[in-house]
């Protein structure tokens, strides 16, 4: 069936090095490879193969050295730095490792946060805000900082955060690195809802094999060569 | 609503440092306040002058007196309404640390020439008619409890000998920076004492104070005086009365300058404290700043997040370092009113206050926004966890 879908994310011939003072150091090699809309992917490798600068240049947080990718039908290589920006705004749930939530504010600030750059009325963003919210099943603590949730609750919140602006890609880095095992177990199982629900493509960057699993499709990064066999 | 909470609460998020720093500001503020205020005491003569009132003083120097015949001349000069004179005594009373400003006046057109200083009419009439009254403003009575009927002994360093007064007056000043410390007495009680002491020194006028029809005659009125005496053995120089002033606090400017210079040092230092508060909360917020960036929030939106952050603390230091201005400028005004007439903080001053900590506000965020906004969201993102 997914093999029929059409490709939400294209890329090709991507490359990316980092310098480090006369050295560079190439950490994405050509890679060419296309995600079916709808997809769950798990991108898998060991550390420093480069996984999260794919993520990132996915994300359109980094910029590539050479190559093109296409998300939704735009080319996002040729976005300048304020176009990029309102184009993450519109198309990437980003779920980071650390939650990454602003501590200042409550759960439901958090969540309101990307919809501070639309054009919603206050009531519309406090609709998406509490649909969200009780999505990741935290509709009881909209008023909770959070220092105030757990790991795993503050993780919810980060997904709610992630989908209220109703992306194009997910991209979560990492997203139950800090999570102990059964809050691991839940945000995964919340992750691939989301897929099956709302249809929402996932890109994930693991280490642990047990989340991969809940992936659709696994590939596999190693000193910046994509493969499809775990190295 | 939104950005406002944000604000408010970044600024607040260490409150130790944030206190420490709104403190400093708060102390800059009242120290800049206190400073600029005594700037303005200092030209607050010139303040008090009147545009309708000029000074008339021997070309050479003020040391140098003129011959008491001038004021008949005077008087003829077209614009002039009235014409006064007097003497700087310079008496002592007791001991050189009670300073005040003493002067022997022709009472009765100088009191006319100043309407600012309002006298009671039962005691403007005690003072004409005892040649050894004395007039005291209210400021300087409280000093020294001086009541009206009390003899005041003043020991005389320009006029030598023992000098005694009675006070007969107590003016208080019309506005609130009319000059309540000065003593004034009969400019006659010196001249009859000189003619019997050292003649050659009687009839003679340290200045003129003179008063015209309109400040439009001003320099006419000047030029005529100076020109008719021009060639004499006691030449004249006529300025406005401001600009009489003027010439005493430039003998001042050093002090002047020095008390201007440390006010703009101390907001300069703020500036830098302000400035380390924001930079060390933009290096521990950087992580977050990436984050507002990877959800699409704009160098702008950072921008705002870090110049407004930096205000609220700047601002919060300003209100309360000027709400602590006016009873901090009460508590040093009675302290030394001795040596200030007044101690009035001036709108002036409140808007240099709000000014200076805008300055401070805006400066001390320029170099954390410029890191923030221009760091790369990869790199701001690896400095969590």
């Amino acid at each position: 069936m997914e093999e029929t879908k059409s490709p939400i994310v294209r890329i090709r011939n991507l490359s990316k090095s980092y310098s480090r003072g006369s050295q560079t150091i190439p950490v994405l090699e050509g890679i060419s490879f296309d995600i079916p809309d709808g997809e769950f992917l798990a991108l898998m490798g060991p550390s420093g193969s480069g996984k999260s600068t794919l993520l990132n240049l996915l994300a359109g947080i980094d910029t590539a050295d050479t190559g093109t990718i296409e998300i939704g039908g735009i080319d996002i290589t040729t976005l300048g730095e304020t176009e990029l920006a309102a184009w993450r705004a519109l198309n990437v749930g980003f779920i980071f490792q650390f939650y990454n939530l602003i501590p200042v504010l409550t759960a439901f600030e958090n969540v309101e946060l990307p919809l501070l750059l639309t054009r919603l009325s206050t009531a519309e963003r406090r609709a998406h805000v509490e649909t969200a919210l009780r999505v990741v099943g935290l509709a009881d603590r909209m008023d909770h900082f959070p220092s105030q949730l757990s790991g795993g609750q503050q993780q919810r919140v980060a997904i709610a955060r992630a989908v209220v602006t109703d992306p194009t890609i997910l991209v979560a880095d990492e997203p139950t690195g800090d999570l102990d095992r059964q809050s691991a177990a839940e945000i995964l199982d919340l992750i691939d809802r989301l897929n099956h629900e709302s249809g929402k493509t996932i890109i994930m960057v693991t280490h642990d094999p047990r989340a991969a699993e809940k992936a659709h499709a696994i590939r596999y990064l190693d000193k910046g060569i994509l493969t499809d066999v775990h190295p | 609503m939104y950005i406002l909470k944000l604000l408010w609460r970044n600024a607040f998020r260490h409150r130790l440092r944030t206190f420490l720093t709104v403190l400093g500001i708060t102390v800059a503020i009242l120290a800049f306040g206190m400073l600029r205020t005594l700037v303005d005491i200092w030209y607050s003569g010139v303040e008090a002058s009147s545009a309708t009132r000029l000074v008339t003083r021997n070309a050479v120097s003020l040391i140098f007196p003129l011959p008491i015949s001038y004021k008949d001349r005077i008087r003829q000069f077209e614009g002039v309404k009235l014409v006064s004179w007097g003497n700087w005594f310079g008496g002592v009373y007791i001991e050189e640390k009670n300073f005040f400003a003493n002067f022997a006046v022709d009472m009765e057109s100088y009191l006319k020439l100043y309407p600012e200083f309002i006298l009671p009419p039962d005691q403007a009439a005690a003072v004409k008619r005892d040649r050894k009254a004395c007039v005291v403003g209210r400021k300087l009575a409280d000093r020294f409890g001086w009541k009206i009927g009390d003899t005041i002994p003043l020991r005389g360093t320009i006029f030598p000998g023992a000098w005694e007064f009675v006070l007969r007056g107590i003016y208080q000043g019309r506005d609130k920076n009319t000059d309540e410390t000065q003593m004034f007495f009969h400019w006659d009680y010196l001249n009859e004492a000189l003619k019997r002491t050292v003649p050659r020194r009687a009839d003679q006028a340290g200045f003129y104070m003179i008063g015209i029809t309109s400040p439009s005659v001003s320099a006419d009125v000047a030029t005529a005086i100076d020109g008719t005496f021009r060639n004499s053995l006691a030449e004249t120089m006529t300025e406005s009365e401001k600009a009489f002033a003027m010439g005493f606090i430039s003998m001042t400017e050093a002090i002047l300058i020095a008390i201007k210079l440390v006010s703009f040092v101390v907001i300069v230092i703020i500036m830098a404290v302000v400035a380390n508060t924001m930079a060390m909360t933009a290096r521990e917020r950087i992580g977050e700043y990436a984050v507002f960036k990877t959800l699409g929030f704009g160098g702008f939106h950072i921008a705002g997040l870090i110049f407004g952050e930096s205000l609220v603390i700047s601002m919060t230091g300003c209100a309360v370092g000027i709400a602590l201005t006016f009873p901090a400028a009460r508590a040093f005004a009675s302290y030394l009113s001795n040596y200030f007439p007044f101690f009035n903080v001036s709108s002036t001053t409140i808007v240099m206050d709000v000014a200076a900590s805008l300055l401070v506000g805006i400066v001390a965020a320029i170099f954390p926004t410029w890191r923030a906004v221009n760091i790369r969201i990869a790199d701001g993102l690896r400095r969590i966890g």
